[in-house]
């Protein structure tokens, strides 16, 4: 059904795990903040009972979000299931290129 | 975690004299070292990681704050320091602003999670609009340091 010219708002919810061992510091927050940007939609960061703007390095920083921490994304906009996915690959695919707990020991013995 | 739990307040310096990024990292690390927080000798060294880190990406992150950290082995807990500026310190800024409030942080090196809590703690309160005015109108370190603890026990300041 043609709707007219309405503005499309997608809203995709996805729950992503910290797999790097020192966790969302400040690096990891900044690539994710430049990953967010990236998109127009709105992207949300929530632990537990506290959400964030996943555009801003300062909320984003208060989320004290360790290894084997789960946070949900929600994305809310017209490229919502492209932000989504491409945080997901951030967040437990590349891993903010950092090492897992297993690889850091490795590294450090 | 609390204030009162990682803050060296005999670190905390109501005036800053550095005009520059380099210079106030300088003096806070000197300060938590003058305290007796970072073991002997590692001064310098402390001083050349924080600055090191800083390189790589500033922690100036707009709003006149910066939070310059590195993690170290020379010390086994969480550990920071405080420095105003009232004419503003050039930092590098994202924004290209002066910064106003540093925090220093020296965090253990196999202590990822204490790391993130201080990160918590400090920018939970740093991004709250009120708690950075009253950080800038402090005037003495004793100021600062009640400020500090009355957001302790205070979650919205």
């Amino acid at each position: 059904m043609w709707t007219g010219d309405t503005v499309q708002n997608t809203v995709c919810e996805l729950e992503v795990e910290i797999k790097n061992a020192d966790g969302l510091h400040m690096r990891p927050a900044m690539q994710f903040v430049d990953a967010a940007s990236k998109f127009q939609a709105l992207i949300t960061v929530s632990k537990a009972e506290t959400s964030v703007d996943g555009k801003s390095i300062m909320q984003m920083s208060m989320l004290a979000a360790t290894y084997g921490t789960r946070l949900k994304i929600k994305a809310e906009g017209v490229d919502a299931a492209e932000a989504i996915e491409a945080l997901r690959e951030l967040v437990e695919v590349t891993k903010f290129g950092e090492p897992t707990p297993e690889e850091k020991s490795r590294q450090m013995s | 975690m609390k204030f009162a739990e990682f803050v060296c307040f005999e670190a905390v310096i109501p005036e800053l004299q550095a005009k520059d990024r380099d210079g106030a990292i300088t003096e806070l690390v000197a300060a938590m070292d003058k305290a007796g927080r970072l073991g002997k000798g590692n001064c310098d060294k402390i001083t050349r990681a924080v600055i090191k880190r800083e390189n790589e990406a500033s922690t100036g992150m707009g709003k006149g704050i910066a939070v310059p950290h590195v993690k170290h082995k020379a010390v086994k807990n969480v550990v920071a320091a405080v420095g105003q500026s009232s004419k503003g310190v050039d930092f590098a800024a994202l924004d290209k602003q002066p910064v106003y409030s540093v925090v220093l942080l020296i965090s253990p090196a196999d202590d990822p999670d204490k790391h993130l809590q201080a990160m918590e703690q400090i920018f939970k309160h740093l991004q709250q609009e009120k708690f950075r005015k009253f950080l800038r109108q402090s005037q003495t370190a004793a100021q600062i340091e009640d400020l500090l603890k009355e957001a302790d026990v205070n979650p919205s300041l």
